[in-house]
């Protein structure tokens, strides 16, 4: 393996997070050097697998029918008493059911194939520094550890983020800010095959959802996130529930199981220190409300690359200059996101019987209109309807 | 400190993501809790998906 000593920008973590970033640098002429310390890049899968269109229109990345397992074309949302709406989108597929280490690959081919060097099994052990500031990292690489230079270190080291924390940015996630997630992909199962299916209640997904997202006639992941203190019990124990409730969700067979964590808030306003950018999980850059953090990440990744390109060409390495990424990725998602926090905070507010009258309530309205409206003003609307809810309903204005 | 029961473990490191004294790393065999860093919070237990966290003594 030719792995030389210095690049201009290591990327710490081939998620989708790493390889936008790497990608991005690539094209701007940077030699990178990105670095997975899975022997395998995107497995295990840690993923309901779901990209909606708009998420890819947003990465500015084609379908391949490659790593496309479903096409979506609605959704149901279930309340806790069973009753349910559908959304459905009559203008074609509203999302994808992906085959995620594939997509994941795919993406580091991506970023490979536009000069980007790319070392799976590669594990960061820790962050090189000179004068306190960060100059490169130490890599473990077939049982051997290496100094690698570089001008500047990007962290998409995904939800368990250390490289930062190392740098000095604390990117703990407080409890309330991640959900605690476990999946089966199942087989032999009786589900909807051309819908996903959201079950909400706080006996059912306390803080969070239980999920059906299809791959197949008859295939599907099933998962739950639930969050603390809402929880009591394990995430897994209460997926089991769901499923052995159900008796043609139960007489399925299980062909893999997954589990995670999917940060739901803790956005942070700064992302920079000198010489590192942290994008992705690392950075909490997730969907509060659905957990979704594929799209988020590539894109917060892309901003980085650039600006570490720009940095690296301006000869400014400075947490001053490379804070433009905060910037940018306010402006471009973090603002939207910090609206979604409060939504996430409105709706965990909800007992099973609001959660019913809602659904109930919301049968009658254009829910497509309502999906892709942007502002709140609609829901807000629709919740000062309850004299109970007018007081969260307010939260939203 | 904490261990992790290795047939339960599922190594999604999201227990690594929560610790607030990053005493946690995920390794090739496993999570390695370093017994220097922990103050024995729980908030890692609490977390886990699966169960496979427990408290032990240094
Ligand atoms: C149960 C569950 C379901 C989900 N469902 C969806 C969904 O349906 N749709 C969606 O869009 N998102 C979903 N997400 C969220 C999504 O998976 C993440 O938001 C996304 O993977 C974030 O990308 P990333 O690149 O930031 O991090 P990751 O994809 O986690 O990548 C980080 C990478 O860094 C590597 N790494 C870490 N430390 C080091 C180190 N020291 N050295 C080298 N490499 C290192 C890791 O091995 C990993 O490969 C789900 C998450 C969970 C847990
Ligand atoms: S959160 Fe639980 S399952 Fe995941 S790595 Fe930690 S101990 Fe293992
Ligand atoms: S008990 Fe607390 S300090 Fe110890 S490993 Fe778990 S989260 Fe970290």
């Amino acid at each position: 393996m030719n792995i030389e000593r210095e690049y201009d920008i290591i990327v710490i973590g081939a998620g989708p997070g790493g390889s936008g970033a790497a990608l991005a640098a690539a094209k701007k002429g940077m030699k990178v050097l990105l670095l997975e310390k899975r022997q395998e890049i995107g497995a295990p899968k840690r993923c309901a697998e779901g990209l909606s269109m708009s998420a890819m229109g947003r990465m500015g990345i084609e379908r391949d029918d490659l790593w496309i397992r479903r096409e979506i074309i609605g959704a149901t949302i279930y309340a806790p008493n069973g009753e349910h709406i559908g959304v459905d989108y009559k203008d074609g597929p509203e999302g994808y059911i992906l085959e995620r280490k594939v997509f994941d690959k795919c993406l580091a081919e991506k970023a490979a194939g536009l000069g980007a060097k790319v070392l799976a099994k590669a594990e960061v052990t820790r962050l090189l520094k000179e004068d306190g500031k960060v100059c490169g990292v130490e890599v473990e690489f077939e049982g051997e550890k290496k100094e690698i230079k570089a001008k500047i270190v990007i962290a998409a080291d995904g939800v368990e983020s250390k490289i930062a924390r190392e740098a000095g940015l604390d990117t703990t996630l407080k409890l309330v800010d991640i959900a605690s997630g476990a999946q089966f992909e199942m087989t032999n199962v009786d589900i909807d095959p051309d819908r996903i299916e959201m079950y909400f209640g706080n006996d059912i997904a306390p803080g969070g959802y239980v999920w059906i997202f299809p791959k197949g006639e008859n295939i599907a992941n099933i998962g739950i996130g639930v969050r603390k203190p809402y929880a009591k019990e394990k995430a897994i124990d209460y997926l089991k529930r769901f499923i052995e409730s159900r008796s043609g969700l139960k007489k399925g067979s299980i062909i893999e199981v997954n589990s995670g964590g999917v940060p739901v808030g803790g956005l942070m306003e700064n992302m920079v220190t000198d010489n590192l950018i942290v994008v992705g999980d690392a950075a909490h850059q997730a969907n509060p409300i659905h957990g979704g953090g594929m799209g988020e990440a590539w894109v917060g990744g892309r901003i980085a690359g650039e600006m570490a390109a720009e940095a690296i060409k301006a000869n400014d390495l400075s947490k001053k200059f490379l804070g433009k990424y905060n910037k940018l990725w306010w402006e471009k998602r973090g603002n939207k996101l910090q609206k979604l926090v409060k939504l996430r905070e409105v709706m965990e507010s909800f007992s099973d019987e609001d959660l019913n009258w809602l659904v109930d309530y919301l049968k009658g309205e254009d829910l497509i209109e309502f999906a892709r409206s942007s502002g709140f003003g609609k829901f807000a609307k629709i919740l000062m309807k309850k004299p109970k809810l007018i007081k969260l309903a307010r939260k939203l204005l | 400190m904490i261990e992790t029961d290795k047939k339960k473990c599922l190594r999604c490191s999201a227990c690594v993501g929560v610790c607030p004294q990053s005493a946690l790393t995920l390794r090739e065999h496993g999570i390695e809790c370093d017994g220097e860093k922990c103050n024995n919070c729980r908030i890692c237990l609490n977390f886990c998906p699966v169960g496979a966290i427990r408290m032990v003594e240094k």
